[in-house]
């Protein structure tokens, strides 16, 4: 299997917020501009365009991508859209990377945007139809209620308290104090995760993301173009993606059997044997606190059963050994659903470029991964990166 | 590094107006199981599946949640497109170039007679300040189209209808077309008035179905058993979504598509080196637009074409022998699904009564329909 | 060509968006649109899930066995997604279960808070693992008749169903989940 190298060389995006007064395609836009002037590309450079968003309920748009097209930079390009529900922010860099690997196409705009304040007058209502219509929709479940719902088992098969998982909302929400795109920044204790009003049992208000308004954009090019535009174009390495069955009832949700297929078909891809060792910073998906755990032990980044002694041990602060969700994550940054999971992206090119500011991780890292999750907890999408 | 890509199975249930006896689980397993069969693959062999889907029309938010099981995709490279048909059967050739597997398959469905509001939600794709307030059917969005393109191109609303008496005639012969009958000019020229100059019988009706493809790098189709056709070219492209700044005179995003494609598949002259097609004819006008946005006829030259028995299946170019979108049903996002499973079989020789003589290459053109300004192409030949 | 370096900073996050207030948006401080889309559908079953409510009215529960991998499955299904393959033989199953996870919630579907304070019992949904299917084989419904703070993984529960006459063919004909 041999891959023509890609390399992202310029990333970009809005700031996230809980009401956006532009409209999505202006979200959109503005992404895409800064992605091509951090590189100094111009749109006539781009000859393909690859979006990615969650579900068209939020924006209020039926085929939102036709909508997205022009301004995501689509404008009499060949558009496409690609979809795995909540994991289709780092589902998109695939996407892209498939554009540009293929040798079809020598670069790709990667444009994610969610606008959630759209739905209204909450967006929860629209994950109501995403389970089956005809077995469980009658229930009137809520998404909150699959999250707890893992949580617990995730729980009760390890004997992980709650006090123990708050500190990932503690870390996380600390980082995010440094993003400048940051919506929900602040420091905080385990109590104040514990004291939030309780949403469905074992989820507290402060494991919980928020819902938000966004767009990360991402500039993908072929190894001779990444050469020319940038001296520091950092390699897609590694892909990997996957869903499990919709028969979610059937299967054991304490582990992220999803998320493990598709990080061993990404570091097979990238040559990687021990991930704990040869990955140096990680961005796994948060849109719950104990979803960074869950991930982290799909990823095998560390035992089935080791995250939260991971966490305890300070492993996964900034400063840590392996530093995680450095960015501050969706807990803390915010979570435009598809642009959350594009977000983490751009914080492994921007922490291998060294360009991360006062979020930088010390020590140089060579190797990033960024995953994300999403529909009847059954995506695992997965991407690593090399500077 | 460009390797030689081919369909080697395909499978599809047909094209019917209701399918009340399955759900769209059993409606993609049948299809699914045709196709696997077809290519002598089996699920376990399959390197990535992609899915066609939107929200809206499966009725699911993030619908792409249903899509592993009916395939044999359970924990396999998976992902939807919510695009049209073609856009996934480009994504999985990306896939295969790209040399991260050499089987894929591509998927898509179309449960429209499920679907109770379909006007409604088509006026949920337009924009929520500039059309919808207006409250017009989104069927006046086409009618202004077809106004502007027989205005500009100087076709005629006649030769519109001769292209609706054409295609349902096809249909007839078609066991997988639905809505196939024969009609006289007459019938179609005064049946109702939808929206000026549109009317009912310019209009296709909708069919549910399903479609699968195997995909298969060269190296892995010697080792299969399916007949491969091999994807000379492919393209696609997006114009706008506003109708203030679009295009109506001509379709842009098929002419674009179909450069791509052309230049991939080397093709300079489509009219000589093609030798047929299947092509969006959603409505009547569609066919000559796409058919002048293709380059198969000259602009205003269409309509004349039609009329002199060109596109017939006994003609020199014959266009949507299968019946098209008039005679086998508008199928959302499973349009090109229906395109490229019509010339596989032609090429093939599979194509039954209504089997052209003399098919090497042939073209599917889809579009993504009402509001949009999407559409792909597809070149595919038997060597 | 230059090679750029350029940094993100706070100043062109900044100018991307504008972030306005619950109040601006609901207090119509800023001009807003609102659109309800009309978007109705009619399900077609299919045999399996067709079935499975027609069972229900008769109150039961009913599964499909695949003979390849032995699992008795419910909701039932045509086809095995595992082994790939047309399911064999449907065979009834308890209308009780085991509870593989459960949350205790006190928020309804649109997100909006149920009065806990004002006496409303949080809801309990919970994945059911139904005696007589294959391990692991759960289904969504909801607990009652138990403080919720007593629920526990591995509780075995019992369904209580609707009366016969007011029973519709639907998952809801069954009210909820008991222990026994």
């Amino acid at each position: 299997m041999s891959h023509r190298r890609v390399a992202v060389v310029g990333a970009g995006m809005t700031k996230f917020v809980r009401f956006a007064k532009e409209t999505p395609g202006e979200l959109a836009y503005q992404a895409g501009k800064m992605a091509l002037e951090s590189c100094e590309m111009d749109i006539s450079q781009i000859d393909s365009v690859s979006i990615g968003s969650a579900p068209d309920a939020f924006d209020g748009f039926h085929m939102k991508g036709e909508m997205l097209a022009e301004p995501s930079g689509g404008w009499r390009k060949p558009v496409m859209r690609n979809y795995v529900g909540g994991g289709t922010g780092v589902m998109s860099i695939i996407h892209g990377w498939q554009h540009v690997a293929s040798g079809l196409f020598d670069t790709c705009l990667v444009v994610c945007e969610e606008k959630m304040s759209s739905a209204f007058p909450h967006p929860a209502g629209a994950f109501l139809t995403i389970f089956d219509h005809t077995t469980e929709q009658p229930i009137k479940p809520t998404l909150l209620w699959i999250f707890a719902i893992e949580m617990n088992r995730f729980m009760h098969v390890h004997g992980y308290k709650k006090e123990e998982i708050a500190l990932v909302a503690v870390k996380n929400k600390k980082n995010a104090l440094d993003h400048p795109a940051a919506q929900l920044g602040a420091e905080i204790t385990v109590k104040d995760v514990l004291n939030s009003e309780i949403m469905a049992w074992p989820v507290n208000r402060l494991d919980v993301s928020p819902t938000s308004d966004g767009a990360v954009a991402i500039v993908l090019a072929a190894e001779h173009i990444a050469r020319r535009v940038t001296e520091k174009p950092v390699w897609v390495d590694g892909v990997g993606w996957t869903l499990d069955s919709a028969y979610w009832c059937t299967r054991d949700l304490y582990y992220p059997d999803y998320v493990e297929v598709a990080a061993r078909k990404a570091y097979e891809m990238a040559g990687i044997k021990e991930p704990s060792k040869e990955i140096h910073i990680a961005e796994p998906y948060d849109p719950f606190t104990y979803k960074e755990l869950h991930h982290l032990e799909g990823l095998m980044l560390c035992p089935r059963g080791g995250s939260v002694k991971m966490l305890l041990d300070g492993v996964t602060q900034r400063n840590g050994n392996l530093p995680v969700c450095p960015s501050g994550g969706l807990l803390g940054v915010g979570n435009p659903i598809s642009a959350a999971g594009l977000m983490k992206v751009a914080e492994i090119f921007w922490q291998l470029r060294g360009e991360a500011g006062k979020r930088q991780v010390p020590g140089n890292p060579k190797c990033g991964v960024a995953q994300a999750w999403g529909d009847l907890m059954q995506v695992g999408t997965v991407v690593v990166m090399r500077n | 590094m460009v390797k030689r890509v081919a369909i080697v199975g395909v499978g599809t249930t047909g094209f019917r107006a209701t399918t009340p006896d399955v759900s769209y689980r059993e409606l993609t397993y049948e299809a699914a199981t045709k196709a696997y069969l077809n290519a002598g693959i089996e699920p376990k062999d399959v390197g990535a599946f992609v899915s066609t889907a939107e929200d809206f029309t499966e009725g699911y938010s993030i619908a792409d949640e249903y899509s592993p099981d009916q395939l044999g995709a359970v924990l396999k490279p998976i992902h939807t497109v919510p695009g049209d048909f073609i856009q996934s059967l480009a994504n999985a050739y990306m896939i295969i170039q790209s040399g991260f597997c050499d089987i894929a398959v591509v998927q898509g469905l179309s449960k429209a007679s499920n679907m109770l509001t379909k006007s409604d939600m088509i006026t949920f794709a337009t924009c929520p300040f500039t059309w919808r307030p207006l409250k017009e059917s989104h069927h006046a969005i086409a009618a202004m189209e077809m106004n502007r393109f027989l205005q500009s191109s100087g076709n005629t609303r006649e030769q519109c209808a001769k292209v609706v008496v054409k295609n349902r005639r096809n249909a007839l012969n078609n066991p997988r077309a639905v809505h196939g009958t024969n009609l006289s000019l007459d019938d179609v020229l005064h049946s109702e008035i939808v929206s000026h100059p549109l009317g009912r019988l310019d209009i296709a009706q909708y069919a549910d179905g399903a479609v699968v493809c195997v995909l298969a790098s060269e190296e892995k189709v010697q080792s299969l058993k399916g007949e491969p056709i091999w994807i000379k070219g492919i393209g696609w492209a997006t114009e706008t979504s506003a109708l203030e700044s679009r295009t109506w005179d001509e379709a842009v995003y098929l002419k674009v598509a179909s450069q791509m494609a052309y230049k991939m598949a080397g093709i300079r002259s489509p009219r000589k080196e093609i030798d047929f097609a299947e092509i969006n004819d959603e409505y009547s006008y569609k066919e000559l637009q796409h058919l002048e946005a293709l380059g198969i006829f000259a602009k205003g030259e269409s309509g004349k074409s039609v009329e002199a028995g060109l596109t017939e299946i006994t003609g020199e170019f014959p266009v949507n022998a299968s019946g098209g979108n008039l005679g086998c049903g508008a199928t959302l996002e499973l349009d090109g699904g229906h395109k490229v499973i019509e010339i596989v079989l032609q090429l093939r020789g599979q194509a039954g009564t209504n089997q052209l003589k003399n098919a090497r290459t042939g073209l599917a053109a889809s579009w993504r329909g009402v509001p949009t300004t999407t559409g792909a192409v597809a070149i595919l030949a038997k060597e | 060509m230059t090679i750029s370096n350029k940094q993100m900073t706070k100043e062109m996050i900044e100018k991307t968006v504008t972030s306005l207030s619950r109040e601006d948006v609901i207090g119509n401080k800023v001009i807003t649109s609102k659109w309800e889309p009309k978007l109705q559908y009619a399900w077609d079953n299919g045999p399996a899930i067709g079935r499975y409510l027609a069972e229900l009215k008769n109150g039961k529960l009913i599964a499909k066995k695949c003979r390849k991998c032995n699992r008795i499955m419910i909701p039932p299904r045509m086809f095995c997604e595992l082994c790939w393959r047309p399911t064999d033989e449907w065979v009834y199953v308890k209308d009780s279960g085991t509870v593989n996870t459960f949350v205790i919630s006190h928020v309804d579907w649109k997100a909006g808070r149920l009065d806990i304070k004002g006496g409303v019992r949080p809801f309990t949904p919970a994945v059911i693992e139904i005696d007589g299917a294959s391990e692991g084989m759960g289904i969504l419904h909801m607990i009652d008749e138990i403080d919720p703070q007593k629920i526990k993984i591995g509780m075995k529960v019992k369904a209580i169903w609707k009366k016969p006459a007011e029973r519709e063919g639907a998952i809801t004909d069954i009210l909820y989940f008991k222990p026994r």
